[in-house]
């Protein structure tokens, strides 16, 4: 059938949709996530499952009350809320409240505001604190990694690595609890064997997947970039006058969520400004946030703290800080 | 500075060019149409009056119809023919809105009715080049349908230095201002030199996106022999083809918001105008045909025609072999500007640059979803807009907050919407929008025109109101001023008598 009633333009399409974008940043995190399965055992995997499956379960209910069209609950955003959520909790997490968390995320971080794209927080993060809140024991019970071991007959598979049950196991400090202390080598650091989250164990194969998505246009330098300058730099400043109560710039910014925060949560399109000098606020505030409630705040681990206060001013952001219109030579439009 | 000479301004993308379909074939002439229809209404609303009637036997070249003024066009004849009707016509306008229409039936004959014999264009003084290019009828042929004469007068008042020629055509399909510069180089540089010179400025540069080779090496060595022309290679990049970001590319200033190019001395052409100027100066002849692409993946033969003005959709299509599958929209413009035709009987009119029959699947219209506030569209943004904030405001005619995201500056070039992953019709919202604006624009005209009118009645009756009661207190005065002055005449005149 030929059309003729009018149209606006364009008639043609770059061809991207948002479950094209969001199924390529859960290929971005598929690195990360098998190297945090590997270190962890099959726990890991029942978390990972039981985040994915539940949150696309509760998308789908939440779509239904809100009356949209249910093919969204498969459009890759709610997968990925729970991947993320999944991968920013301890590998140990009994499943139940993993989904828990997810339900919280999904249904009062997404439904209650609308859906997708009206939620004005970090769904996964809403989540994670949400669980540390509920669950503090549960949520700061973190093991040390214990891969599958090559042994004379074959691979030898750890108790801990096969056990589903929570209460057994060693506990162990991650880096970012003994910053100051006895720290995992840099090269641990990097390779991620060392105590944490599921799946921001590995700095190097998180900041990959970063830059994949860079390079594929998905997100854009500016977030990360700012987020984790602003987090060393302060740490560098303070470790340089005082390294025994504060934490190296490096062991800041490749320890805890640090990476797969720059990267794959504070990037979140949703939840983050849209303009350019918007970003650069927002990534410095994030990291600047990071360092202040690892530093001197109760918790350990400030991500998704500084994550949730940072959304809360992105309208704000977004409303002020808008893009220099072309050819006005003032530059902010305050 | 590498990133910087790549990228000369924020925004802008690059989308699929599909003008390989297109882009190595010659310029074909198309035969003699056997009717065309030229619609009387001009794209800005004026009708012009027609200098024939009906039955009349008519030349190819005649002026057929003209307009009050000079900023409507006058209508040539572009086929030799008969007058068979002057009736309403759909018209290229995207409501199919019907105009009147001269019909005319043409006998196939391709010759002028007028001879056209070319002229020493060295003698002409600048105002002789600009009249012939006013009734020659051209309007600029890169699709804004202004008149090029009054473009150049303007131009000569306001002392522009530069006039620049847009050979950026960076509208996906559309390749006829690229085989124009190949083929007909020369008349280009021609007609750049007479616009120059009309204007009376310094230079004319001609700027070509860097995908367009060929155009570029035969542009060259075309104006290699002049000294105020030259040749200015810039990247391709959508929207390019728009004046400000043209300027931006190759002379690296701003036109600020609000303003003209001309403001800052510069004046943009596009390059098929300039062959049409060439044509007019040099032999008198009046623009009656253009080269258009005609093309799209639905099309059987897509090709570069030379189209007699008032051609019908339907003829073309027949020319490039008709359609092999089915053609979801048929646009009138390239794909991210362009036009839905209300249908396949609409005439070619100056301003169309090319017929694109597209396939569903080039179009991928799909159903659009919620806003998920990923920002592509800011970045893809050449004019440094929030579309998305824009389209949120225009959604629910809150206008001043869309224009607080700067609806204003919108060029509707759609690159926006080319990048949204939600489907969101951005550039519809944003049309939408403007229109209403420009509705209470007008009604705040008419109001505010209507207020005058009241407050000048009111201001007049009060002064008549004044008037009277000044005239009745003069009366009075003079009344009593009677009653007193003739008392004091009385006395004067009194004492007078009674002391003469
Ligand atoms: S590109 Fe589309 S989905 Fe993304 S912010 Fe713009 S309008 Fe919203
Ligand atoms: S249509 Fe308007 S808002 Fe969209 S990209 Fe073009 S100028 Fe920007």
């Amino acid at each position: 059938m030929v059309q003729f009633t009018p149209v606006a333009g364009p008639h043609t399409h770059g061809g991207t949709s948002t479950t094209h974008l969001m199924f390529l940043v859960i290929a971005a995190l598929v690195p990360a996530t098998v190297f945090g399965l590997y270190l962890f055992g099959i726990n890991a995997v029942i978390v990972l499952l039981a985040c994915v499956s539940s949150a696309v379960l509760f998308e789908y209910i939440g779509l239904k009350l809100l009356g949209k069209s249910t093919h969204s609950a498969l459009d890759g955003s709610a997968i990925l809320t729970g991947w993320l959520l999944a991968l920013s909790l301890p590998p140990s997490t009994p499943w139940w409240i993993a989904v828990s968390g997810v339900f919280f995320a999904i249904v009062i971080g997404k439904t209650v505001f609308g859906g997708l794209g009206q939620n004005p927080f970090n769904p996964a993060m809403l989540g994670r604190v949400m669980l540390l809140i509920c669950f503090p024991v549960e949520l700061t019970d973190w093991r040390l990694p214990n891969p599958p071991q090559q042994g004379a007959d074959g691979l030898l598979l750890g108790e801990q690595w096969l056990s589903t049950n929570a209460i057994d196991g060693v506990s162990a400090a991650t880096p970012l609890s003994q910053l100051t202390g006895a720290l995992p080598s840099l090269s641990e650091l990097t390779t991620g064997h060392h105590a944490g989250s599921l799946g921001e164990t590995s700095a190097l194969l998180i900041l990959l997947g970063g830059l994949f998505l860079i390079w594929r246009g998905i997100i854009h330098w500016r977030i990360p970039a700012t987020l984790l300058l602003s987090i060393a730099i302060p740490a560098a400043i303070s470790h340089a006058i005082a390294p025994e109560s504060f934490g190296s710039a490096s062991a800041h910014v490749l320890s805890g969520g640090a990476m797969l925060a720059a990267f794959f949560i504070a990037t979140d399109m949703v939840t983050s400004p849209t303009s350019p000098k918007g970003q650069i606020l927002f990534g410095i505030g994030c990291g600047v946030l990071i360092w202040l409630i690892r530093t001197f705040g109760s918790y350990p681990e400030g991500v998704a703290f500084a994550v949730l206060i940072m959304n809360a001013t992105t309208p704000v952001i977004d409303h002020y800080l808008k893009p220099a219109v072309f050819g006005q030579p003032n530059r902010f439009s305050l | 500075m590498l990133g910087l000479r790549k990228k000369p301004f924020s925004g802008g993308i690059h989308p699929r060019g599909h003008k390989e379909l297109t882009e190595n074939t010659a310029i074909v002439s198309s035969e003699e149409p056997r009717r065309v229809c030229l619609s009387l209404q001009q794209r800005n609303g004026v009708v012009l009056r027609s200098h024939v009637n009906v039955g009349d036997t008519i030349v190819k070249g005649q002026l057929v119809a003209s307009g009050p003024n000079d900023m409507c066009v006058p209508l040539h004849a572009p086929i030799n023919g008969v007058v068979e009707a002057i009736q309403p016509h759909v018209s290229a306008h995207p409501s199919g809105l019907k105009t009147n229409t001269l019909m005319i039936k043409g006998n196939g004959d391709p010759t002028w009715g007028i001879p056209h014999v070319p002229c020493d264009t060295s003698k002409l003084t600048p105002e002789e080049i600009i009249q012939r290019v006013l009734d020659a009828g051209i309007v600029g042929l890169g699709g804004a349908g202004f008149p090029s004469g009054l473009k150049l007068r303007f131009a000569r008042q306001k002392g522009v230095k530069t006039l620049l020629l847009n050979g950026g055509e960076c509208e996906p399909y559309l390749t006829c201002d690229d085989r124009l510069m190949r083929e007909k180089a020369a008349e280009i540089a021609e007609g750049a030199a007479l616009m120059v010179r009309a204007i009376g400025c310094e230079q004319a540069i001609i700027a070509i996106e860097d995908n367009k080779p060929d155009s570029i090496s035969t542009m060259q060595s075309a104006v290699a022999d002049r000294p105020n022309l030259s040749v200015q290679i810039v990247p391709s990049l959508y929207p390019m083809g728009s004046e400000r970001h043209l300027i931006k590319a190759v002379t690296g200033h701003t036109v600020p918001p609000g303003q003209l190019s001309t403001e800052i001395g510069i004046l943009v052409h596009n390059v098929a105008t300039a062959q049409a100027v060439f044509e007019a100066v040099r032999y008198q002849r009046p623009l009656i045909r253009r080269v258009m692409t005609i093309s799209g993946g639905a099309l059987e033969q897509p090709t570069n025609l030379i189209v007699a003005m008032g051609t019908l959709v339907s003829d073309l299509i027949a020319r490039c072999g008709g359609l092999k599958m089915e053609a979801a929209r048929l646009v009138a413009g390239g794909p991210m500007m362009g036009q839905v035709l209300p249908s396949p009987f609409v005439p070619i009119d100056k301003s169309i640059g090319g017929i694109l029959a597209l396939s569903a699947d080039e179009i991928r219209a799909e159903q659009s979803h919620d806003c998920v506030r990923c920002g592509r569209c800011v970045n893809a943004c050449p004019m440094g807009l929030m579309p998305f904030q824009m389209a949120a405001h225009s959604r629910v005619s809150d206008l001043d907050g869309a224009r607080h995201f700067g609806l204003d500056n919108c060029l509707l070039c759609g690159a926006c919407s080319y990048v949204c992953p939600s489907r969101i019709p951005l550039v519809q919202y944003f049309q939408h929008a403007r229109s209403s604006l420009n509705a209470s624009r007008t009604m705040e005209r008419k109001s505010a025109h209507a207020r005058q009118l009241t407050e000048a009645r009111q201001a007049r009756l009060m002064r008549e109101a004044e008037a009277k009661k000044a005239a009745k207190a003069a009366r009075s005065k003079t009344r009593k001023r009677p009653a007193r002055t003739p008392r004091k005449k009385a006395d004067s005149t009194d004492s007078t008598p009674t002391s003469n």
